[in-house]
């Protein structure tokens, strides 16, 4: 009889503390349970860092800002965690693999600021239910949201901006028909993001009968004797530039070696940023780029900013760099992929989200003019709205100059000819999907 | 004669590659004479690395692949210090954090690994290397930074009356000539009529005779390490001043390797010719060789330069594995 008293206290003790045990151990991940976690792959260090540095300083403020000022989104505290990926792919994937599985519920949305990063994931995202957003960057076709569920090239792509860059010298040369026997050289980083705009500009030349150079600079892009001296011997009438990092300065510093004219020159907007200009000096004066999310400046979200996280010795990088151009399009990036999660919890209640969840609201993302304002944007993006069927929401942008110390924007938008260059998204992402046996989404169905 | 075939053969190749573009009218003179002299230029910038690692190899048999890190690491260092003081100032302060940089290899990596095989020491200066490339980065930044030398950078036409529109050349570009033949010339002065200099090279030609007559292996690596790094802080110095001051600038001068590949680890006239021999050669096959190379095979497209270099390199290797001025090493077994 004792024994069975011993048996049966000690089997209460054994349950008390497995409870306790139990208790203990939930406690955390109760408490992880209001957390939704964002993955960030910056690169601070190698050949890029110049450019890939603000961005993220300005993506990672934005996180910091809106738990800082809002409490996180919707009561849900922000985490984050950064993997240094140097701009090379294979650490890119690396940190990917790393990161996926982080916090509660995985990592809500990757932005890896590489286009050869994001071919990579691409492939990967699928799997693991998780979005991409590429916001001006990635893979052209990846607006088809039939084929690309994942993916969301929000704001633009490399075929918008070349698009809308011929659109631009065609306008200054008195209309497209003028572009006829006019010489444009694309001097590009040799890599697929620089390659990726030569589809669009070679149909653009069939059409209107200019003549297009291919001008490729290897990477990282500090060797550009040979490239800028086949420039001098074609003289073409104009340049589009599309570099990154070091390569757009050391461009700038070779037009001028060369005594091409910077005003004849026009960069995508990653070869539009201070750091892009300033290493070349007085030689970059009257050289335009293309701004699309985030033109530089200070508006109501950047006083919040230096307000909630720099006032707080918060800041991921010094306050005068506040409302550059990168640090401005990573402010922006931040936004979008906080909205996506805040659109999904109308769906999928205020709580943290899984990757597929935030993915809906990527896919519903409706950010007015009004939504911008409240969100303290106004005048650093135009509207936009995704469906199902178009992951990219806007096809807007704007030429920016450089004046030797500050850009200037024009006022005049522009948009991308969809007419154009829809059937060539159409056309090339069938062509993924058929080579990677993926299914058409049916929109009308498939919303979800 | 049988012997010399091969080089000559590839003499010929080289030539007939170098004329090609004259003779099939792909460029006129004017534009051809350009990109010759542009290619000289690039050489005279890799002969400025390659220096360094010829230095090094002829006095310790150590093959230093940090020396493109040596090179950024010394102009991140002149770049960020001449923000606060004259570039002067800055340029000989720089030279004491390379001699100091040299005292702390010697110290830390070369002495442990004294006797060690050579690919042992190889892969310390990999790490090496790698920890500079970091380091450098984290203490100065990792922004592009300027060193201004004070050299205009409009280019300047010459030869109007003889070329149709004339010859452009870069002051920057002769001011870097300029500062590698004076390079050089010290380079030879000390090896030739300095003490110091005589005692390198024994130590060059045999180590343990060098250390049984009394010279000290330890002292003669550091000053060793010393003058390269003087010579990456030059390198350093007209680079950051033509391409700015970043991280791509250690990247660049891996073209070094080819250089010494094709030069000779062991000679610094191999270094300079070397160099001069890779720029042309690159800067020709990507002017004039890639775009008839994508026309006649239909080839996806692309810059071919980065590469080409290592072909050149391999195709002296496959006739004359010393490089072109390299001492030919005789084992009897």
């Amino acid at each position: 009889m004792r024994q069975a008293t011993q048996r049966k206290l000690l089997a209460a003790a054994a349950g008390a503390v497995i409870a306790a045990a139990a208790a203990t151990a939930s406690a955390p991940a109760f408490a992880q349970a209001k957390e939704q976690f964002f993955p960030l792959l910056p690169y601070r260090t190698g050949p890029y860092a110049p450019n890939g540095v603000p961005f993220a300083n300005g993506y990672a403020d934005y996180l910091k800002l809106v738990n800082a000022r809002d409490g996180g989104i919707n009561g849900v505290k922000i985490t984050f965690e950064e993997c240094e990926t140097g701009y090379a792919t294979d650490r890119g994937v690396e940190c990917y693999e790393r990161l996926k599985g982080k916090g509660p519920t995985g990592a809500t949305v990757f932005q890896p600021l590489s286009t050869g990063i994001t071919f990579a994931l691409t492939d990967k995202a699928p799997g693991d239910r998780i979005p991409l957003v590429t916001a001006g960057y990635g893979r052209a076709d990846s607006v088809d949201g039939t084929v690309f569920k994942w993916n969301f090239p929000l704001g633009g792509t490399y075929w918008d901006a070349a698009d809308i860059l011929v659109q631009y010298v065609g306008k200054k040369e008195g209309g497209l028909d003028k572009l006829k026997g006019k010489k444009i050289a694309l001097v590009y980083h040799d890599s697929p993001y620089g390659k990726e705009p030569i589809p669009l500009l070679q149909l653009r030349a069939k059409m209107h009968g200019f003549e297009l150079m291919l001008l490729p600079v290897t990477h990282p892009g500090v060797e550009q004797k040979a490239t800028w001296l086949q420039v001098r011997q074609h003289r073409p009438d104009y340049v589009f530039l599309w570099g990154w990092g070091v390569m757009n300065s050391t461009a700038l510093k070779e037009a001028v070696a060369t005594g091409y004219p910077r005003e004849k020159m026009y960069g995508v907007w990653w070869s539009g940023a201070e750091p892009d200009v300033t290493p070349a000096g007085d030689g970059a004066k009257g050289y335009n780029a293309l701004t699309f999310l985030a033109p530089p400046g200070q508006g109501q979200v950047h006083k919040d900013i230096l307000k909630y996280v720099y006032d707080k010795g918060q800041g991921s990088g010094k306050k005068e760099d506040v409302g550059e151009v990168l640090y401005n399009r990573g402010l922006v990036s931040g936004m979008m992929a906080v909205e996506g999660v805040k659109r999904a919890q109308f769906k999928y209640g205020k709580k943290p989200l899984k990757g597929e969840e935030v993915r809906w609201g990527l896919e519903n993302l409706a950010l007015d003019a009004a939504a911008i304002k409240k969100l303290g944007f106004t005048g650093f993006m135009d509207p936009i709205q995704t469906t199902c069927v178009d992951h990219q929401g806007s096809h807007s942008a704007r030429i920016e100059t450089w004046d030797g110390k500050k850009w200037n924007v024009a006022p005049e938008v522009y948009e991308s000819d969809l007419q154009i260059i829809k059937p060539l998204i159409r056309e090339s992402a069938a062509k993924y999907a058929a080579e990677k046996k993926i299914p058409v989404r049916d929109c009308a169905k498939d919303a979800g | 004669m049988k012997q010399h075939i091969g080089i000559v053969s590839v003499g010929v190749l080289l030539l007939a590659g170098l004329v090609a573009p004259l003779a099939t009218g792909a460029g006129t003179p004017g534009f051809y004479t350009e990109v010759l002299l542009g290619g000289l230029m690039a050489g005279v910038l890799y002969s400025l690395v390659a220096l360094g690692i010829v230095l090094i190899f002829k006095a310790s048999g150590v093959f230093n692949f940090a020396q493109g890190a040596m090179v950024l690491f010394a102009a991140l260092s002149v770049a960020r210090m001449a923000e606060a003081m004259p570039l002067w100032a800055a340029a000989l302060l720089g030279m004491g954090i390379m001699v100091l940089v040299a005292i702390v290899i010697e110290r830390l990596v070369l002495r442990p690994l004294v006797n060690q095989d050579g690919v042992v020491l190889l892969m310390a200066t990999l790490g090496v290397s790698y920890f500079m490339d970091g380091f450098g980065q984290t203490v100065w930044g990792s922004d592009i930074y300027s060193i201004e030398l004070g050299i205009a950078k409009e280019p300047v036409m010459i030869l109007e009356g003889v070329f149709q529109g004339g010859i452009l050349i870069n002051k920057d570009d002769v001011a870097a000539a300029l500062v590698a033949a004076l390079l050089v010339a010290l380079l030879a002065l000390f090896f030739q009529k300095t003490s110091t200099g005589r005692a390198l090279r024994a130590v060059a030609d045999d180590h343990q005779a060098a250390q049984s007559i009394g010279i000290p292996l330890n002292r003669i690596w550091v000053i060793v390490w010393s003058v390269a790094g003087v010579v990456a802080l030059v390198a350093g110095m007209v680079w950051g001043a033509k391409l700015g001051v970043q991280f791509s600038i250690s990247q660049v001068a891996l073209k070094a390797l080819p250089v010494v590949i094709l030069g000779g680890f062991t000679s610094v006239p191999g270094a300079i010719i070397g160099g001069l021999i890779i720029g042309v050669g690159e800067k020709m096959a990507e002017v004039f060789l890639a775009p008839v190379l994508v026309k006649t095979f239909d080839l996806a497209g692309g810059g071919i330069e980065n590469w080409f270099a290592y072909v050149l390199a391999l195709l002296f290797l496959l006739v004359r594995p010393q490089g072109l001025f390299g001492e030919k090493l005789i084992d009897r077994v």
